[in-house]
């Protein structure tokens, strides 16, 4: 028993190991920071091996650690994207205290394993609070930076009030149910009504999961918290516990409360929950693609639209079928890879010209040609340009969606989304407009004597995968679409 | 054999990127010419253009029932010709491109590739894919090398096609979800779409929706209004390229997966097509004729002949939608033209674009080679026997006459006022009074023009002083490269002019098999 827990819970042992390892190396005086850097990315390749390795199924403790291809498939998502994020951890980006940064880091991917690799709610209560009080503290890490402890307290405030709210919904579904297995929820919930008291634990769960996703309304610590928190830490936020939160939502609202229809049901949505999702989805697009028109932030403005995305995304779920759920998380996948690969463009011009305001893109592209080139990447993919991820991501996504509906009774929803993403290109390109249109005020009036910004071959390899990575799941997206597809089980 | 001029395309776009700036035009003139020999042989050694033939077909999204599929017949081969003409030329006209050179020229071959794109796909999210990818290029050639209010005309331009794309996007994912579930191994594929009986319902909101989309790019009024800022602000090939092709991929989609997927949504809209198509010719021939910009008379002019394309289309019959397809060919040239002309033959050596200025010059003695380009232009713009556009416009016409009648006689009204504009500007330009300006005395003042400044204010530029500077002996005389563009241009659209069946023998079969045509 013990043994098949640490043999099918060995990427998770895997990764604490080398939390522990990097933490007390961080603390060892004398040692150059680098170390614990290459520690902690040997740790994160270890830890993706042996998901590889692990069975094709397995099930512990009545769902506790569940382990199907989806599981993962998803771990290494999580661990590649923990990997990009230590990668930007290295140099100046992170302030001191680099062991400790890491440390807190790889425990927030354990969390985000735990996340993924759980069916049942206490378990997925657990993960989502090591994710939570890690990331808390990766907000807030920058001491010096009054804006960091501001991102920190905002997000620590918000997420533990969000937190309760899930942990009473999920008690109260408990109540109900008398069961925390995900599967067995389900099952009691079939075809039955849906009580106010469910209703009541339903609309709960659910704002929690709208706080980690940043949907409006309940995305009000996003702004603050990207443009203030350290940038690895605002990146793996946006990122790695944003895929993680997306599985763990999908599993709960379709597997769990998926069955249970109730007279809610209205516009073709398939069950009592949906109504609740798709006000979100339609609030979040809205105010997020409005108020990021306004934005001269570029690490805000990426906040904004992550409200937005998060709209979009959980337009999949609405649909309810197995379809829109692949379509979800191809869309969470290739949004987080995109959105790691940018702000990894955002960490590098924050330390060359001081600042993440558009003013301090202007004129990127005769500084350095690679960083205007992947930002180019990375913001039309937001935007939904072909042929790279974020187009076919939608394409899939709205097809999913008006699919499921019946009748195309979810086709305002996907209208909505479209003029959202038509508005969303003003802001995106206004970055691309400084990068290549603008002049610098302040500099020579010459912008190709502007010093070069001189990259790395760490970084130069990163950020060229990331920006190859957007456009070959944009190009040839059959081999991620099939990967997931094929290992989703069936929805009842 | 068609398809290489995508991938050529698209190739050369990505080396330019690795290569020294000196080569870049250099590269770009080869692969635009070796797309424009492809598209010529394809065009010459299709005997028969009436079905359209598959090229190049591979799954590429099995899962989801997307395929790479190219496909050609008579209007693609047509279209692809121009695409392939305007290119040459375009890049010719842009020979002395100094800024940024190399990103000048990828973004320029990535609308010629994508264009390319749009022709030849049979797979409508192919076909998408390739229309949304011409769409980004456009807004960096007109904000970073154009000139009048580049930024605001640059991102006008773009929300405007993004819009279009939008709505576009909506009715293909209603397609592929409402058409797809019976044919999941090519969902997509246009042939098979337009067998689909889709209901008439659907087909009610569904076709405005797609037309709309498209038509926006095809400059319908009343959203034309992106059309003539964005000509203006853009840089010469910038614009060519814009009034050349670009607006041609809304129209030739608005006929291949519009029309033909929704026969009877045609039908039913087809009126309301006419006479937008019908406001558009007379509303945008009277603005031209009101304009002090010589760009902005252009630009008008576009919008207006673009109006023949949806008079052309909405007749529903051979005539008219063979005509609106030459229509598409005849304005491609002669409108790449009377841009080339007017903003690298004038404007790069008088840096100003105001009529009033420009008859005081005496251009038509100091640039004789320029104003006999615009001189053809013109004549063919109006409708000249013997110029392409003639050929186009009355094969509308006479279809048009089956259908809408009343749609004729009101375009006959606006075709005088496109002649009246076209003269207008042809006079003012080339024919002014050169007698004032000659006599200016002060010496010439070689600094301190900003080009910007005195389009923005025509009062400035009528000054005495400002006159002396564009002395037409200061003038530098056309270049070769000028000289061969235009002489591409012109001898196109004597061609077609003077013998129309080179074409029209392509293009009637290819109208013909089209499903619009055949309930």
């Amino acid at each position: 028993m013990y043994f098949d827990l640490l043999r099918l819970a060995l990427p998770e042992t895997i990764v604490a190991v080398t939390a522990l390892a990097v933490l007390a190396l961080g603390l060892a005086r004398g040692r150059g920071a680098g170390v614990c850097s290459a520690v902690a990315a040997a740790g994160l390749l270890f830890a993706t091996a042996a998901v590889l390795m692990l069975p094709e199924q397995a099930n512990l403790f009545g769902e506790m650690l569940v382990i199907t291809p989806l599981t993962s498939l998803f771990k290494i998502i999580c661990l590649a994207l923990a990997f990009f994020t230590v990668i930007l951890a290295r140099g100046g980006n992170t302030p001191n205290h680099r062991g400790e940064y890491l440390a807190l880091l790889l425990l927030a991917t354990i969390g985000l394993m735990l996340l993924v690799g759980s069916e049942e709610l206490l378990m997925i209560f657990i993960g989502l609070e090591l994710t939570g009080l890690s990331l808390y503290v990766m907000a807030g890490f920058d001491k010096a930076a009054p804006r960091s402890a501001e991102a920190g307290l905002k997000y620590f405030l918000f997420g533990s009030t969000a937190s309760a709210f899930t942990l009473f919904g999920l008690s109260l579904v408990y109540g109900m149910c008398g069961t925390t297995g995900l599967s067995a929820i389900g099952q009691k919930l079939t075809g039955g009504p849906v009580l106010p008291l469910l209703a009541a634990g339903i609309v709960m769960t659910l704002i929690g999961f709208a706080f980690k996703i940043a949907a409006a309304p309940f995305h009000l610590w996003a702004p603050d918290t990207y443009q203030g928190a350290p940038i690895p830490s605002a990146a793996f936020i946006a990122s790695g516990s944003k895929v993680a939160s997306f599985v763990v939502l999908g599993k709960i609202v379709l597997v769990g409360f998926g069955p249970a229809h109730g007279s809610a049901a209205w516009h073709a949505m398939i069950g009592g929950w949906a109504p609740a999702l798709a006000a979100l989805a339609a609030l979040s697009i809205v105010i997020g693609n409005l108020v990021a028109l306004a934005q001269s932030n570029v690490r805000r403005l990426l906040a904004y639209s992550a409200v937005a995305h998060s709209g979009y995304t959980l337009l999949g779920l609405i649909a309810g079928s197995r379809e829109g759920f692949a379509a979800t998380l191809f869309y969470t996948t290739a949004y987080a890879f995109t959105l790691i690969g940018a702000f990894g463009v955002v960490a590098l011009v924050r330390r060359h010209t001081g600042g993440d305001d558009l003013a301090h893109f202007s004129a990127l592209w005769s500084r350095s040609p690679l960083l205007a080139g992947c930002m180019t990447i990375f913001m039309l993919s937001l935007a939904g340009l072909p042929p790279l991820a974020g187009f076919f991501g939608k394409f899939y996504l709205f097809g999913a969606t008006l699919r499921a509906g019946g009748n195309q009774g979810l086709l305002w929803l996907v209208a909505l989304a479209l003029l959202g993403s038509f508005v969303s290109l003003y802001y995106y390109l206004a970055v691309l407009k400084a990068i290549f249109v603008d002049n610098p005020e302040f500099g020579t009036p010459d912008p190709e004597s502007l010093p070069s910004i001189k990259l790395d071959f760490l970084e130069r390899t990163s950020l060229s995968l990331l920006g190859l990575a957007v456009i070959v799941l944009g190009t040839f997206p059959d081999g991620l679409v099939s990967l997931i597809a094929a290992s989703l089980p069936p929805l009842r | 054999m068609i398809a290489w001029t995508i991938y050529i395309t698209f190739a050369g776009a990505f080396g330019l990127l690795l290569m020294p700036r000196f080569f870049a035009r250099w590269i770009a003139l080869a692969t635009a010419l070796a797309g424009f020999a492809i598209s010529l042989l394809a065009f010459f050694q299709t005997p028969y253009a009436g079905s359209f033939a598959t090229v190049v077909r591979v799954p590429w999204v099995p899962s989801l029932g997307m395929e790479f599929h190219l496909a050609a017949d008579g209007i693609s081969l047509t279209l692809a010709l121009v695409t392939g003409l305007t290119a040459v030329s375009a890049v010719l006209f842009s020979w002395e491109v100094e800024h940024r050179p190399n990103e000048f020229f990828f973004w320029l071959l990535l609308v010629i590739g994508g264009s390319y794109g749009v022709f030849l796909s049979a797979d409508l999210f192919l076909l998408f894919v390739f229309y949304e990818l011409v769409i980004v290029p456009k807004y960096f050639l007109i904000a970073i090398w154009g000139s009048t209010n580049k930024e605001y005309g640059a991102m006008k331009l773009t929300l405007y096609s993004f819009l279009g794309g939008a709505l576009v996007f909506l009715a293909i994912v209603a397609v592929y979800v409402t058409a797809g579930k019976s044919n999941v191994a090519s969902a997509l594929d246009l042939q098979q779409l337009a067998r689909y009986q889709f209901s008439p319902e659907f087909q009610a909101w569904a076709f405005p929706v797609m037309f709309v989309g498209f038509a926006i790019l095809a400059g319908i009024w009343p959203l034309h209004t992106w059309a003539p800022t964005g000509h203006v602000a853009a840089p010469t090939a910038g614009s060519m390229l814009l009034a050349g092709i670009v607006m041609k991929l809304g129209a030739y989609s608005a006929l291949r997966v519009a029309m033909n997927l929704f026969p009877d949504g045609f039908q039913r809209w087809r009126v309301w097509i006419a006479v937008l198509g019908v406001i558009g010719i007379v509303y945008a021939a009277a603005v031209a004729l009101r304009q002090r910009d010589l760009k902005f008379v252009i630009g008008y002019s576009s919008v207006s002949h673009m109006g023949f394309v949806l008079l052309g289309l909405a007749t529903a019959n051979v005539l008219g939608i063979g005509g609106a397809v030459l229509q598409m060919f005849s304005h491609g040239v002669i409108a790449a033209l009377l841009f080339a002309v007017a903003g690298r033959m004038i404007y790069r050596r008088t840096h100003t674009r105001d009529l009033d200025a420009l008859s005081e010059m005496g251009l038509g003695r100091a640039l004789p080679f320029a104003a006999f380009s615009f001189v053809i232009a013109s004549a063919a713009s109006m409708g000249i026997p013997g110029f392409s556009g003639f050929a186009a416009e009355i094969t509308i016409l006479l279809g048009a006459w089956k259908a809408y009648p009343i749609a004729v006689w009101v375009t006959g009204a606006g075709m005088v006022l496109v002649a009246a504009f076209t003269l207008r500007a042809l006079k003012q330009t080339f024919f002014g009074d050169a007698a004032t300006a000659t006599l200016g005395g002060s010496a010439p003042n070689a600094f301190g023009t900003d080009p910007s400044y005195v389009s923005a204010s025509p009062t400035i530029v009528t000054s005495s002083a400002e006159r002396s500077i564009h002395r037409p002996e200061n003038l530098s005389p056309i270049t070769v490269a000028e000289k061969c563009g235009a002489a591409l241009l012109i001898f196109a659209t004597l061609a077609v002019g003077l013998y129309p069946r080179l074409l029209l023998d392509r293009i009637m079969p290819a109208v013909e098999a089209l499903r619009v045509l055949n309930p």
